[in-house]
């Protein structure tokens, strides 16, 4: 197995969490914006993965296991909420739904 | 040493609740106020009026036939400063005792004569709340065992005063005026807080007893703080008492209903800065420049006073001159060491000018409200038994001999020859006040009384079914003559109270002429103005041309005081409130306002709602943290 050295498996997640950052900013439809979230997360993981590997230690495995089962948990109560919203208002425009103007 | 009798409210309930019947009747009044009749409120005030100056009899009585000096009573400690404790204490002694008794027996005789003054008034109670109001007010201020207290009451009567000049506050001009007499006293107010401050600060001690005691130990005869703190407390006299310079509010006060005049500005308010000097005196005796100062403040009052007294048309002016100028008398008693003969003219001033206003009140509710003296005339006939007061009043003003007037003017004239802080010239300043106060009494008499009447006031609707109301006002009035001629044989005994200071007797020798000049010059006054005052005298009911020369003019507004200050004081003062009405001092402070202000316009536009620009904010945020730390690691952000 050939090694891939720490600082790619480092810029790619840095590549992918701008990338996820930057559709949270962008997209206006929260279904879109709870995946760009995803896609940050996994960036983490990957990022945790490397450094792991990097360092022969298996605390970056645990941490991963760790950000998958929140994210699954986040996306749960995310999606129930979505659907929520969208009986509610019939959209799911960010910016438009901010009466609490929290 | 002094006797004290220091009680409790139990022991001494009678000393204790002396001020509080009338509080309790001013807050029923003030409570119920249009809800009440006349007879009930009246009822409430006077009667009130009448315990505490039975209170007062029965207190007084104590202090004689116990043969004590002091009766103290403590109620409650108001507050403590460092190691001075307040008290809300009381302290009769001599002083006070004649006070009290003034107070509040010429007091209850102006509220029966208030009572039917103002009987067709609709804010009747309103009037007579204010009134019990004043005498509560008063009657603290000369039973306070301490300097606060005293300020307490001292400010009491100075709202009261405000409070009623301007009763028919209807009328702009009493308003102005009592706008005024507020402002010009409130000058001598704060002179005299200042007094106290630096007393407090030199002594420690704000207790009357104590204040004399600590000053006899640890100062020395013209001391500098004992000069400072007495010219203070006597610009608060000054103000109080309508002296030079602050003399200006006196007159106009006379806006007020004529028992207001009599009760406040007449019999005891204004004799509230004689008081002050005479309890301070064991403090004045360290400052002889400043009792020079108050002997000729007073011999110039009592001259200017006399002078102005002279030319004017309203009956009640001249009256309110001629308080001036013997409130004049009473400074340059002190002035001159006389304490006892100073307080014993207080005393019958009150009856006889009280005496004088009333009877004036009654002829000017006779007339329907003409004050104008020109245009009265011939009272003596129509309203004969109002002539014979007024002449009674008048009798004890000029110190014609046997009145009371005499007894103490002539006290007062006797001593200031060879008192060393008078002397020669005070004594001709006050002959020749002596001299006016008849020239004007007598003008002030002929004018109204004798002659023929000059203008038609109809009687027609008046006086009917209005006997109890006469009755009334004429029993005042007669109990008032009494006291006034008879006063003169209460023999006040304040040697107790006036520390005996042997560097104020000094022995001079007077010539042989002075007491009989002094006697004799009512005589010349009244002599001369039987003369000069012919044609007021022998008026034919033809009207008699004011003469309106400049000097006549000059003399008429009070010796143009009043214009001086307007141009040396009132006009700056609304110069500079004028150019600072945007208020310079509070844009610098609002500079801290615009400030916050406009950080929270800057923030309240983050707080959007909108939540893409939270996270942008949110990532920045990070980026920027991040920034700093690994910049900072590597050595890139300037440290090495």
């Amino acid at each position: 197995m050939t090694n891939i050295p720490l600082e790619h498996v480092l810029i790619f997640a840095s590549i992918l969490f701008v990338i996820g950052f930057i559709g949270v900013i962008v997209r206006k439809n929260t279904l879109f914006m709870l995946m760009s979230l995803e896609v940050m997360l996994n960036a983490v993981g990957v990022a945790f993965i490397g450094a792991g590997s990097a360092w022969q230690q298996p605390d970056g495995q645990v941490m991963f296991i760790l950000i998958l089962t929140l994210a699954a948990a986040e996306v749960a109560v995310g999606l129930a909420l979505l659907i929520q919203m969208h009986r509610q208002f019939q959209s799911l425009n960010i910016d438009k739904l901010n009466k609490m103007r929290g | 040493m002094m006797t004290e009798n220091v009680y409790s409210f139990f022991e001494s309930p009678i000393l204790a609740l002396l001020p509080f019947y009338p509080l309790a009747s001013f807050l029923l009044l003030i409570i119920f106020a249009k809800r009440l009749s006349w007879s009930q409120a009246s009822i409430l005030s006077i009667g009130a009026m009448s315990l505490s100056a039975l209170s007062s009899a029965v207190m007084v009585y104590q202090l004689q036939y116990k043969e004590l000096q002091v009766i103290s009573v403590h109620l409650w400690s108001w507050f403590s400063v460092g190691e001075a404790k307040v008290n809300f204490a009381f302290y009769l002694d001599a002083l006070s005792s004649v006070m009290i008794l003034v107070v509040s027996g010429v007091g209850l005789l102006i509220h029966i004569y208030a009572a039917a003054y103002m009987k067709s008034d609709e804010n009747f109670s309103r009037f007579m709340a204010y009134m019990n109001l004043f005498i509560v007010a008063m009657l603290i201020l000369v039973l306070g065992d301490n300097l606060v207290l005293l300020y307490l009451g001292w400010e009491g009567v100075g709202l009261c005063s405000f409070l009623l000049i301007g009763f028919w506050y209807q009328e702009k001009a009493n308003v102005l005026a009592a706008k005024k007499a507020f402002i010009v006293t409130r000058i001598g107010d704060t002179a005299m807080a200042i007094g106290l401050f630096m007393l407090f600060n030199s002594l420690g001690e704000l207790n009357i007893v104590e204040v004399t005691k600590a000053a006899q130990s640890s100062w020395q005869v013209g001391n500098d703080n004992a000069y400072w703190i007495a010219l203070l407390l006597l610009g608060g006299a000054v103000g109080k008492s309508a002296q030079l310079p602050l003399q200006t509010w006196l007159p106009d006060a006379m806006a007020g209903p004529t028992p207001v005049s009599a009760l406040i500005h007449a019999a005891t308010m204004v004799t509230a800065g004689v008081y002050l000097i005479a309890r301070m005196n064991g403090l004045f005796l360290f400052a002889p420049e400043v009792m020079q100062y108050v002997a000729w403040i007073g011999a110039i009052t009592l001259l200017l006073a006399g002078i102005a007294a002279l030319v004017q048309t309203d009956i009640k002016r001249v009256l309110a001159y001629s308080t001036m100028s013997q409130i004049g008398y009473m400074m340059l008693a002190l002035g001159a060491g006389a304490w006892s003969a100073g307080v014993f003219h207080l005393m019958t001033h009150a009856f006889f000018k009280a005496l004088l206003f009333l009877t004036a009140g009654s002829v000017i509710l006779a007339l329907h409200h003409q004050q104008n003296l020109f245009k009265m005339g011939g009272l003596l006939k129509k309203n004969p038994v109002e002539a014979g007061l007024f002449f009674v009043g008048l009798i004890c003003l000029l110190a014609l001999p046997g009145t009371s007037g005499f007894f103490s003017k002539e006290a007062i004239i006797a001593k200031l020859w060879s008192s060393p802080t008078a002397g020669a010239g005070l004594w001709w300043c006050a002959i020749i006040g002596a001299l006016l106060t008849s020239i004007y009494s007598c003008r002030l008499f002929f004018l109204a009384f004798l002659g023929q009447e000059r203008e038609r006031n109809d009687n027609k609707h008046s006086d009917h079914g209005q006997d109890d109301k006469a009755s009334m006002m004429r029993f005042s009035l007669i109990v008032l003559a009494v006291l006034s001629l008879f006063g003169g044989i209460i023999s006040l005994d304040l040697s107790s109270v006036f520390v005996n200071n042997q560097s104020l007797i000094e022995h001079t020798t007077e010539p042989s002429w002075l007491h009989p000049l002094a006697i004799a010059t009512p005589f010349i006054g009244i002599a001369f103005s039987w003369f000069y005052f012919k044609n007021y005298r022998e008026n034919n009911g033809e009207p008699i041309a004011e003469k309106q020369t400049a000097l006549i003019q000059f003399c008429r507004n009070g010796l143009g005081f009043d214009v001086v200050y307007q141009f040396l004081l009132v006009k700056p003062y609304c110069w500079l409130a004028k150019i600072n009405r945007l208020d310079f001092i509070d844009q610098l402070i609002m500079l801290n306002a615009w400030y916050v202000s406009l950080w929270h316009d800057v923030l309240s536009a983050m707080q959007n709602g909108k939540l893409r620009w939270y996270a942008a904010a949110l990532g920045l945020g990070v980026i920027c943290f991040v920034g700093v730390i690994a910049l900072g690691d590597t050595g890139l952000g300037g440290k090495n």
